[in-house]
């Protein structure tokens, strides 16, 4: 039996022993949700996001929205019946960060995709308390004036390669066009693009068809989310998917 | 130091600054250019210090003598310094986000003063600079005394001190521009990352450097604790900051992992940033100033060994706990609820070991505030790591998660602990570093003793309140069976308690800055005038 005493006259021995003790939780519960098969579901839908919705979802990010919204409904009666279908961990399996958050100051926007329309969500951006009186948030209207940095998307997908994200050559290479193509529904080459990113929403999404703006790529990225997967198909019951 | 040795660091530094300037030069971003900046400035201002101090005074005395002068306590102060000034910041930034909940006009449609941007300046200030600057500075402090020995390094302590100022500045100016990694407590991006990991490794050189060349047999508890905080800390930031930069001038980055693996380890490491930065190190701090202030012994050292091996083992596991009912796999949350609920336990312990080391010299709970301030803060410790626990619980959960309740809980934790046990530590501190007889007045402590306790009082109980009132209305059902209140109704009900919070807040700080002015006529040499209860009348004067 290893005396008190022995360790705390060894500083060495007191350091590898802490960090042997400080090791083993992390080991159990983080390494198995990287091996075990039914940590994500099988679903059918879920694709890697488009340029814009990306760049969307970086907006998202550094405005910090996650820090009053959260993208994860859970599996409570009340927040299904508020906010749709509890989230599923394969809806953020392309998610470099996952955006769960942890406080609702605002509700859950894990479904909120098609819930309202394109102008409702820039005059709430730009004046939140034109449309929701009561609301606290804050005013986004910077974004309608800011053009989008798109020089460095294919970086940014390149990125996002690295982690994971399933982006083909093709998909890299056009990053450049699809971005702009995406605001431009009725130009060559919208058939190409839905078909790398099937179910992709095209249209001019900020009301502003002279500028592609953050207010385009944020709106595209809320309009998007939950919308992917399809529910038709899902059998929560399937052995696969008990977790 | 030896000339040799000191243009080898200069020149590192030299080259550390150049490539500041070659990065803001090739900034892609306006976060990577400003940071650049930030980076050749102090760089810049390190190597000329370094070169040009080298023939000075060496840096360790020759022989290590171990009188009590030779210890290293300059760097003690440049850290109760810093501590104070950047606890006034943190806790201004807060008050202004709380009103900014209260009142959105205080946002003042700006990119860079919006909720969403200030609100990690908040977190950061209190925890990593405030916080990080007390740990700091308490456990050089503390090391030294309890090891008999001068901090190891030479000037290596005060890289550390220096370097750490540039993360925290490196990580504030980028939240206000944008450059976040939005993993909460962790939001500074790849290259601030790398930065802390250089400063965190010589930080562990330091203080084990320092333990290793101890004139005493035994390690003091007290430094168990910094060294737990140390490297597991070293481990959690590593980890949970994996991530791949869009380019190596660029300050945006994507995180290695994502969604439920990612979600997972944030959570790990959010969890144990509070077990082990928030509690392991201020525990430390508690071993060493509780015992000092009360002039009594711990009172149990079979307590401490126990409190210390079951603490770090279990903390490590409740991360989950902040993931309850979501996509993560059940077997994880039953993990994390159950180790949390066994965390009660230790930390117990821990707050028993404190609040009886008093025993026999509880009367001078009434004649000493300082010590007053440091008893309260145990007291709030137990308080929050029985919430917790209780938290943890997935029925409990079901309802606090997503609410101010959580708020709450993390303020009674770290306004009533993790703050009381800081400003017991400086106030104990700054008549030692200064050489001075007293603190520069005993009744301005009691003053900020009872302004920031009704503030937290205040704080805690509105945000109990509209966590559980929210947390409620969410799940209320009218007699048909539809939800009874729309999201936005429920945000109208919080808005009176916002505003108490916001007054909390203030009651708080206004008591911090009594502190500062207390601290800043300490250091100045002044003495109060005043009757110090239960002192003799001759040392009054």
């Amino acid at each position: 039996m290893l005396n008190h005493g022995t360790i705390e006259r060894n500083s060495i021995l007191l350091l590898v022993l802490t960090l042997i003790v400080v090791s083993i939780g992390g080991i159990v519960e983080i390494a198995p949700l990287f091996y075990l098969e039914s940590t994500i579901e099988k679903v059918q839908g879920m694709r890697p996001y488009t340029p814009l919705e990306l760049r969307g979802r970086d907006i998202y990010v550094r405005e910090g929205c996650y820090l009053c919204h959260s993208q994860m409904i859970r599996d409570l009666r009340d927040e299904q019946a508020r906010y749709g279908h509890y989230s599923l961990a394969a809806e953020s399996m392309y998610d470099h960060p996952f955006q769960w958050g942890s406080k609702r100051t605002g509700p859950d926007l894990a479904r909120v995709g098609g819930r309202y329309s394109d102008a409702w969500h820039v005059a709430h951006l730009k004046d939140p308390r034109s449309v929701v009186p009561e609301s606290i948030m804050p005013s986004y209207a910077f974004l309608a004036t800011a053009p989008l940095e798109t020089a460095d998307i294919k970086e940014r997908m390149t990125a996002n390669r690295r982690t994971g994200v399933p982006y083909t050559d093709a998909m890299i290479a056009d990053a450049g066009q699809d971005i702009q193509l995406q605001v431009m529904p009725d130009a060559p080459g919208s058939d190409a693009f839905l078909k790398r990113y099937p179910k992709a929403q095209m249209r001019d999404f900020d009301g502003n068809p002279d500028m592609l703006s953050e207010m385009d790529a944020l709106v595209a990225y809320l309009q998007m989310l939950g919308t992917l997967v399809d529910f038709s198909t899902y059998d929560p019951q399937a052995p696969g998917n008990q977790r | 130091m030896s000339d040799a040795g000191k243009w080898t660091w200069g020149g590192v530094l030299a080259v550390f600054a150049v490539f500041g300037l070659m990065l803001a030069a090739h900034a892609q971003d306006t976060g990577a250019y400003v940071q650049g900046l930030m980076v050749f400035v102090f760089g810049a201002a390190a190597s000329f210090w370094l070169i040009a101090r080298g023939n000075g005074p060496t840096w360790t005395p020759a022989g290590e003598s171990v009188a009590a002068t030779d210890y290293n306590e300059a760097v003690v102060r440049a850290g109760v310094t810093a501590s104070t000034i950047w606890g006034l910041i943190g806790f201004l930034v807060g008050i202004w986000i709380a009103l900014e909940l209260a009142w959105p006009a205080f946002n003042l449609g700006l990119p860079w003063t919006n909720f969403g941007r200030l609100r990690p300046v908040h977190t950061s200030a209190v925890i990593f600079a405030f916080g990080g600057n007390v740990l700091i500075a308490t456990s050089f402090y503390v090391v030294q005394r309890t090891c008999r020995a001068r901090l190891f390094g030479g000037w290596l302590p005060w890289f550390v001190f220096w370097g750490y100022q540039l993360f925290l500045v490196m990580a504030a100016s980028g939240y206000v521009l944008g450059v976040t990694e939005s993993r909460e407590y962790a939001e500074p991006e790849w290259f601030a990352d790398l930065w802390l990991t250089i400063v965190w490794v010589c930080y562990l050189l330091v203080f084990l450097g320092t333990i290793m060349k101890r004139k005493e047999p035994h390690i003091y508890v007290a430094n168990w604790f910094y060294l737990a905080f140390i490297v597991t800390i070293a481990m959690l930031h590593i980890v949970n900051n994996l991530s791949v930069p869009i380019a190596w001038n660029a300050s945006k980055s994507y995180s290695l992992f994502s969604g439920v693996q990612d979600a997972m380890t944030q959570w790990w490491y959010g969890h144990n940033a509070v077990g082990f930065f928030l509690t392991a190190g201020f525990l430390g701090i508690m071993y060493y100033f509780v015992p000092k202030q009360a002039d009594r012994p711990i009172y149990s050292y079979r307590l401490s060994i126990v409190h210390f091996w079951a603490l770090i083992f279990l903390y490590i596991w409740a991360g989950p706990h902040h993931l309850h009912y979501t996509a993560l796999p059940d077997w994880a949350q039953t993990l994390g609820m159950t180790f949390s609920v066994m965390l009660w336990m230790p930390s117990w312990g821990g707050m028993i070991n404190g609040l009886m080391t008093l025993s026999g010299a509880w009367d001078k709970l009434r004649t000493d505030p300082v010590l007053r301030m440091l008893a309260v803060s145990v007291a709030f410790y137990g308080m929050s790591t029985f919430e917790g626990p209780l938290m943890s619980i997935k029925s409990v959960n079901a309802l606090s998660h997503y609410t101010d309740w959580t708020i709450g809980h993390v303020h009674s934790g770290a306004l009533g602990w993790v703050a009381y046990v800081s400003f017991g530590a400086l106030y104990h501190l700054a008549p030692k570093l200064w050489k001075r007889e007293r603190l520069y007045s005993i009744q301005l402590v009691s003053v900020h003793f009872w302004v920031a306790s009704i503030g937290i009082v205040l704080y805690i109980t509105a945000m109990w309140v509209s966590g559980i009132l929210q947390g409620l209305m969410w799940r209320a059902y009218d007699r048909l069976g539809f939800l009874e209140y729309s999201f936005v109704e429920t945000v109208q009900a919080m808005h009176p308690f916002y505003a108490i919070r916001a007054l909390g807040g203030i009651l708080f700080m206004l008591g911090a800055v009594v502190m500062a002015y207390n601290l800043w006529r300490t250091a100045r040499g002044d003495l109060r005038v005043e009757t110090i209860a239960g002192a003799p009348a001759a040392a009054v004067a």
